[in-house]
């Protein structure tokens, strides 16, 4: 037996929709630290990590947002590091850590 | 947005609760293997009981530690090791447990295959029954073949097949890609550590200066597709490029080891009393021996890198094992005793080896030697690298965040 930080996998880059509603997978837990959060992924059994607060806050607010980018402004990030949190969220849905849902109907 | 250190900078100092931790659920096992870190043989009268294990569990589930690594001893010849599986997918601790195999029958393998919480990892260190055997005892190999056969047939896919490396089976890395492959599993290669009864193998057993080159060019070669649990960060200092995974020692500060009897030390293979940090059983259970261990505290401080400071590849390596150091009688602030530069064989040269610290504790199997080594020693196998290498990646670049600048 070993000390084991198996990490995710990284996948094929796609582009990450971030109009579109996006929620945590229901077999992600997520851990608060210091540097972020761990995220562990029970069905792939996979660990990631979150490298900053601002990146939990807004894994954290994008299920009660009508879309990423709500999140992403609902967590105080400034317009002109969206393309960064793009990217930080294209790796997490690559991933399976988040996944698409469908918008609540009040959404815009 | 603000500056993040890179997370091998922040894992430095700790996290409120390990990333994964080793659990040695018993000392008892029905192997005698000669490397094995944990001397294990028979049972200890103290093991933890149903209810403790249980109650470490509600802890883990507590302190959110999303998985346990079960090992041993042989983990499942615990009488209860299958309802503490259950107990601990029911309280969302995941666990992947390593095994040589001996209870993985049909039955067994149909129940694991059922069950999303629950990783195997079988152990098997040669490619052949010739290799393996001379290690882990005869028949060895059988019993992990038909262990592998039973889950695979099962529908458990993506099982791991778990290698230690020595100077015998590097040469068959591609043979046990092959075999991992068949069965649809995942290859996993680790160091081999000189802790427990691989303290007297060691010498005999771990890869030459010349293998460790021809390992590391294989795994840079084969990146995430084989599993290393981030034991080779020692190879870093090649060329400076790191292996995928985390290239730090994390003992004390993202792993640690339980025990059987609930003894807390920092790393698994650091089984003796300078490693101890405290029990699951004092007051307080296992979050206060993570949180309030004087031991874990000074692991968590910054370190100095002693001899190893003047050496380019520091920043790679970062002086390697620990564990390596301490059984081999180095010092631990200087080279690792399989630094890629020379340092640590040189080192070693002038120790006195009979004055090495030895391990604190001995559940070897009484009257009964460790398996008899009879390989010979064999010319390196030749490897050339796939035509495609990529440059590894790093622990930072495999997180979301990776290439965000500040």
């Amino acid at each position: 037996m070993s000390t084991d930080l198996e990490l995710g996998a990284p996948g094929v880059a796609a582009t990450f929709d971030l109009a579109a509603a996006w929620t945590l997978h229901p077999q992600v837990a997520v851990r608060p630290e210091r540097f972020g959060a761990l995220l562990y992924h029970f069905g792939t059994r996979t660990l990631s990590f979150l490298k900053s607060p601002q990146l939990l806050s807004v894994v954290q607010q994008l299920a009660d947002q009508p879309s990423a980018r709500a999140a992403c402004l609902a967590a105080g990030i400034a317009p002109a590091d969206l393309p960064a949190y793009q990217q930080a969220l294209t790796r997490l849905a690559d991933s399976d850590m988040i996944q698409p849902r469908k918008p609540a109907a009040s959404s815009t | 947005m603000s500056a993040t250190l890179p997370l091998v900078e922040q894992f430095q100092y700790g996290l409120d609760a390990p990333i994964c931790l080793t659990w040695e659920l018993t000392y008892a096992c029905n192997l005698a293997c000669v490397h094995c870190l944990s001397s294990s043989g028979r049972r200890d009268p103290d093991e933890l009981s149903t209810a403790e294990c249980k109650a470490v569990i509600d802890e883990l589930e507590r302190m959110q530690v999303f998985y346990v690594n079960i090992g041993g001893g042989e983990p499942t010849v615990r009488p209860d090791f299958w309802e503490l599986l259950d107990y601990a997918g029911q309280h969302h601790v995941g666990v992947k447990f390593s095994t040589n195999g001996i209870k993985i029958d049909q039955r067994a393998a149909r129940r694991l295959a059922a069950n999303d919480y629950v990783d195997v990892q079988l152990s098997l260190d040669g490619a052949t029954a010739e290799v393996n055997d001379a290690v882990r005892g005869a028949g060895s190999y059988d019993t992990a073949l038909r262990a592998m056969t039973n889950l695979a047939e099962a529908g458990f896919t993506g099982f791991k097949i778990s290698v230690v490396i020595t100077r015998h089976n590097v040469s068959q890395l591609d043979e046990f890609k092959q075999l991992a492959d068949r069965f649809d599993a995942q290859l996993r290669l680790t160091r081999l550590r000189p802790a427990g009864r691989g303290a007297d193998t060691w010498s005999e057993l771990h890869p030459s200066q010349a293998q460790q080159r021809q390992l590391y060019d294989w795994l840079v070669g084969h990146g995430e597709q084989v599993l290393t649990g981030d034991s080779f960060f020692h190879l870093a200092a090649f060329d400076g490029n790191a292996l995928p995974g985390l290239n730090l020692c994390g003992a004390g500060r993202v792993v640690c080891l339980i025990d059987p009897v609930g003894d807390v030390y920092a790393c698994p293979f650091a089984i003796h009393e300078n490693f101890l940090a405290g029990n699951v059983r004092a007051e307080g259970g296992f979050s206060q021996v993570w949180r309030g261990s004087e031991l874990f505290a000074e692991l968590r401080r910054p370190q100095t890198g002693g001899a190893c400071n003047s050496c380019s590849a520091f920043d790679a390596c970062r002086g390697g094992c620990m564990a390596a150091k301490f059984f081999t009688g180095l010092p631990l602030d200087g080279p690792d005793p399989e630094c890629v530069k020379g340092h640590g064989e040189r080192a070693l040269a002038g120790l006195d080896q009979a004055a090495s610290p030895k391990p604190s504790l001995d559940h070897s199997h009484r009257g009964r030697a460790a398996v008899p080594l009879t390989i010979g020693r064999r010319a390196p196998g030749t490897i050339s690298p796939p035509p495609d290498v990529r440059p590894p990646v790093s622990a930072c670049a495999q997180s979301p965040l990776a290439g965000l600048t500040s």
